[in-house]
């Protein structure tokens, strides 16, 4: 017992260690990402002395781009599972080792999650107040309780499958099934459910004529397999490039066609929603026509959406044409997805809800400075520990850290940083 | 193990001590600067004052709270509101009477929508006055229509009632099915059996979810800490009603818990010029609203249709 603490605290040193060595490029990205944590951090400290004021929230528009980033990226970690299942209930083997590196953004996106959720509250001194048992967790009334529940289980979910199978690979060891396979089901269906309890927020409120609809839900899942793959697609050929690690053209495009399914199925529900909002003419339909024509001279969001809906159309018609086979149309197809996703499901989800108001008044919002400061410092962050993660497990599944050379002087790691810029 | 660089532990027994002091020297430095660098950032931190005290963090849920716990918390209250206004307050902690259930009626033909209920309520409730929140919002209705998309909220004619619109003030409706009750994640807000719904500023923890699902617009975050001029303090206070609140806390219309609990009218209805408001328990068949709701023969729930149920009804004079 103590001889196998023992090992796995060397583990978890030897990793920790690495993190701190690469070559240049390593330092001057890790170095721009701590300069805007930093930035971010300093925003953060200013909000929490002089309250939620410093953002460009109101009692009219009272969740901003940190509710909205955090519903992004919501969808960004459930994700990550479309990359199991082809591995897990098909075999597929080519997407096999490249699990880890999903399982690992979905890690780094939870990480980002509760970050923006933690900036929006307005006291987060209180956070103990959720935590069952010691405070009053309104489970299951609240669907914000079950957010936390599900967010933090996910969280522990892939942590635990990501940690088992790389300190397996460092021993050399074959995982045993038992130890993780039940975990991965489990997280298939989890993954799932982050996001559709995510879409429940809004779902549930009989008060907001735009969000209650019962097809936010599936719109969530859809956007979510799509922006999620294409970031990975994306993440992934910046390993390849900037490491050793191989990965094939044939993965990349086995997520290809999961993207290109997704952007299918997002583009059609939209359309679906739209015409229901506009075609019936019914009196809810104000925030509708505030999100995609303005509404009484406010009209903040209309260039926006219409970006969003652009970039989702060109990207689902070069999806389809086999022109996207080539990965310079694929990336930039990706990045039209993950543009356009974060536009739809952020400005153009979050923020039209709230206008006009309950009582019909009009307001718009504007993300202040300070809070566009602390947004950036949450994805700084978020790309920090993406990046940390990778440089601990590219080595291990190289088979270049492991318990064989423990001792060993650096075992080749000088030479082969790692850099996985999500330059996304 | 690992390049003797990158681990400023190792220097003694690494083997070329020139390399290794050299790179001591530049850990050290690193490690000097992103300190520096660390607490430059937190450094607002220093303004962050009276945000929160150790006694504040520990305090326990509202009905967790013994007798005891609670003197000791009201004392601690007046304490600290003393402190910053000068003014020693009398905080109670009211509970709901039995065989109570309060319901509010407001007449939509005799308001003239002059918004006196809107300052009164500030005044009795020690609402921050810069940035100014508001429990009531006077609406200013086209003829004919309850389409409250059609409302004006800004309206600031020479005088009031003008010529073709009729005014409703909206505050909480007091639900029976209060949906911010539904969604709080922290049971910072709930339903008395008196029919108030409360929040205890003290568990809140800002996350603004109940403003999101009020249909009625009636809850209101402080998006800094509230100011109050001094000599503005209403000192009659309740602990679930119009103490001062804290900065990221909701605050919302109580039904003036600290005067109706202790049989007084609420401060928006005794203020009213045109006699547009009722007010009372609905369980006694005597009341004033009792009546109203008995005999009229058309009176209104704001957006019925949700199922939320209000205990805010708006009637006519036919």
């Amino acid at each position: 017992m103590r001889r196998a603490t023992r090992n796995y605290l060397v583990f978890l040193r030897r990793c920790a260690l690495i993190a701190f060595v690469g070559d240049k490029r390593y330092y001057l990205w890790m170095g721009v990402l701590t300069v805007f944590c930093l930035l971010g951090l300093n925003a953060y400290a200013k909000q929490l002395v002089h309250g939620l004021i410093t953002t460009g929230m109101s009692d009219e528009v009272s969740w901003g781009v940190y509710i909205a980033n955090f519903t992004f990226l919501v969808g960004v970690a459930a994700a990550a599972v479309m990359m199991v299942i082809p591995v897990y209930i098909y075999d597929n083997e080519e997407l096999h080792d490249l699990v880890i590196f999903g399982e690992l953004l979905a890690v780094a996106a939870i990480l980002m999650c509760l970050a923006f959720v933690t900036v929006d509250l307005g006291r987060p001194d209180r956070f103990w107040h959720l935590i069952p048992g010691l405070g009053q967790l309104n489970f299951p009334a609240s669907m914000l309780s079950w957010d936390v529940i599900v967010l933090n289980g996910y969280l522990l979910l892939n942590v635990h499958i990501c940690g088992y199978l790389l300190y397996c690979r460092y021993r050399d060891r074959k995982p045993s099934k038992w130890f993780y396979i039940p975990f991965v089901f489990v997280a298939i269906g989890w993954a799932v459910s982050i996001h559709t309890v995510t879409a429940f927020l809004y779902v549930g409120l009989g008060g907001r004529p735009f969000w209650n609809s019962s097809i936010v839900g599936p719109r969530f899942l859809a956007s979510a397999f799509t922006a999620g793959p294409a970031l990975i697609i994306l993440a992934l050929q910046i390993i390849r490039r900037v490491t050793e690690y191989r990965i094939t053209n044939k993965a990349l495009l086995t997520l290809r066609s999961i993207v290109q399914v997704s952007m299918l199925i997002n583009v059609f529900l939209l359309v679906n929603e739209v015409f229901k909002e506009f075609y019936s003419g019914n009196l809810h339909v104000a925030s509708s026509k505030y999100l995609y024509l303005g509404l009484h001279g406010y009209h903040a969001l209309v260039p926006w959406i219409w970006t969003a809906i652009v970039f989702n159309v060109v990207a689902m018609v070069l999806l389809v044409l086999p022109l996207s086979r080539s990965l310079k149309w694929l990336n930039l197809t990706c990045v039209l997805c993950i543009v356009g996703i974060w536009i739809e499901k952020g400005m153009g989800l979050v923020i039209p809800g709230f206008i006009p108001t309950p009582l019909g008044a009009m307001a718009e919002y504007r993300p202040s400075l300070n809070e566009t400061l602390i947004c950036l410092g949450i994805w700084a962050f978020g790309l920090l520990c993406y990046t940390v993660f990778l440089r601990m497990a590219v080595p291990i599944l190289q088979g270049r850290l492991s318990q064989a050379n423990e001792g060993a002087p650096a075992a080749g790691l000088g030479e082969a940083a790692t850099n996985p810029a999500l330059e996304a | 193990m690992l390049p003797p660089e990158s681990s400023p532990n190792q220097a003694a027994p690494a083997p070329v001590p020139e390399m290794s002091r050299r790179s001591f020297l530049r850990s050290s430095a690193v490690l000097a600067s992103g300190l520096a660098a660390l607490a430059a950032s937190l450094s607002p931190l220093r303004e962050l004052g009276d945000y929160v005290s150790l006694e504040r963090f520990m305090q326990k849920y509202y009905k967790e709270l013994t007798p005891e716990d609670m003197a000791k918390v009201l004392k601690r209250i007046e304490l600290e509101v003393e402190r910053q206004y000068g003014i020693r307050p009398h905080v109670r902690d009211l509970k709901p009477m039995d065989g109570v259930e309060f319901v509010y009626a407001l007449n939509l033909t005799r308001c003239i929508g002059c918004r006196k209920c809107v300052h009164a309520c500030v005044a009795e409730n020690n609402q921050s006055r810069n940035p100014e929140i508001q429990y009531i919002r006077v609406l200013r209705m086209p003829h004919g229509s309850l389409d409250i998309e059609k409302a004006t909220h800004d309206y600031a004619p020479e005088s009031v009632p003008e010529k073709g619109y009729f005014y409703m003030p909206v505050q909480c409706q007091q639900c029976r099915n209060p949906p911010c009750v539904k969604v709080c994640p922290v049971h910072a807000t709930w339903q008395e059996t008196d029919g108030i719904t409360v929040i205890d500023y003290d568990w809140c923890i800002g996350c603004r979810y109940c403003e999101a699902a009020c249909p009625y617009w009636a809850r209101h975050f402080n998006f800094t800490q509230p100011s109050i001029p001094k000599d503005r303090l209403n000192p009659e206070m309740a602990y679930l009603g119009n103490r001062p609140r804290r900065q990221g806390v909701m605050e919302k219309c109580h039904f003036c818990i600290q005067r109706t609990r202790a049989g007084r009218y609420p401060a928006c209805l005794e203020v009213c010029p045109a006699g547009a408001r009722k007010f009372g328990n609905i369980l006694d068949p005597a009341s004033e609203v009792a009546y109203i709701l008995r005999t009229k023969r058309v009176f209104i729930q704001l957006k019925e249709e949700l199922g939320t149920s209000p205990r805010f009804f708006y009637y006519f004079d036919v």
